[in-house]
């Protein structure tokens, strides 16, 4: 799924990547938890999450994650936004909560 | 080859969280520059990873020694901290002693050390109680 269908099926705002809307990510992962996040994602895709802190950015780029969608209308701050562009990944954020995100997009045709 | 050895050294402060990772996030850094394939890096960026964190959370910070030779990666994570009383115990899945704000920063589940041990090809944890603890971590480079 390109990152801008992401995008609009959330309604989201791009807060770092905006000239990456044509990347594809094909798979994603929904969790606060970001030990889990560590021991299960598979790799390179999307991460969404509840969480607010440096830690997210730092867990994805370990994970190789390409972009980080922020729910529940988290606005991350300006240093991990930084963060997010030094290690080239894509940062939005959406008001939806993390389950319905996370359907809208399981619907859409982004599985597991 | 064994001779070609680049050691990387990082201290890392037991009193910032918010920079946990960082010595982590460079060592990958240089495995890509050197060319090194993406699942050996991922071994070791993600074991690396969770045992900086246990530094900088459960023991107040530490040294890393990185080695990186042709044939391995070692990672060696050696604290000050309060040492880990029962070593089986906390490689089980699920156990933790994480404080309420780590678990709101989203760890404190009691996954890293299994975790560890899962990506590490070999992995040597002791701890002394009120000394420390080491842990090193082997990812083998197949030849
Ligand atoms: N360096 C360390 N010094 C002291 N205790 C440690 C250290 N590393 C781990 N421990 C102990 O072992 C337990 C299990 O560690 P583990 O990494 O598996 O889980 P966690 O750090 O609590 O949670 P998670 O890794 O899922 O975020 C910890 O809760 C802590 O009690
Ligand atoms: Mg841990």
């Amino acid at each position: 799924m390109k990152i801008k269908e992401v995008k609009e099926l959330l309604n989201a705002e791009i807060l770092n990547g905006i000239d990456q809307l044509e990347e594809e990510v094909y798979s994603a992962c929904g969790s606060d938890l970001m030990s889990d996040v560590l021991a299960f994602v598979k790799h390179q895709g999307l991460l969404l999450t509840g969480l607010n802190n440096l830690q997210v950015v730092r867990t994805a780029d370990m994970m190789d994650i390409r972009a980080i969608v922020f729910v529940r209308g988290k606005k991350p701050d300006e240093e991990i936004i930084n963060l997010a562009k030094r290690k080239d990944m894509i940062v939005m954020t959406t008001e939806e909560p993390l389950y319905s995100a996370c359907g809208k997009l399981y619907s859409a045709g982004l599985k597991k | 080859m064994t001779d070609e050895i680049l050691s990387l050294n990082y201290q890392v402060n037991g009193s910032d969280l918010q920079s946990a990772g960082v010595a982590s996030s460079d060592v990958k850094k240089v495995l890509r520059k050197l060319g090194v394939s993406p699942e050996i890096i991922r071994k070791v960026a993600i074991s690396m990873y969770e045992a900086e964190i246990n530094m900088v959370i459960h023991a107040n910070g530490g040294t890393i020694d990185v080695s990186i030779s042709p044939e391995q990666i070692k990672v060696v994570l050696a604290d000050n901290g309060p040492g880990i009383a029962n070593i089986d115990l906390a490689m089980k899945e699920g156990y933790s002693t994480a404080p309420q704000t780590i678990r709101e920063m989203g760890f404190g589940a009691g996954m890293g050390l299994p975790n560890i041990k899962k990506y590490a090809d070999i992995m040597n944890i002791t701890s002394e109680l009120g000394k420390g603890t080491t842990v090193e971590i082997i990812v083998n480079i197949p030849q």
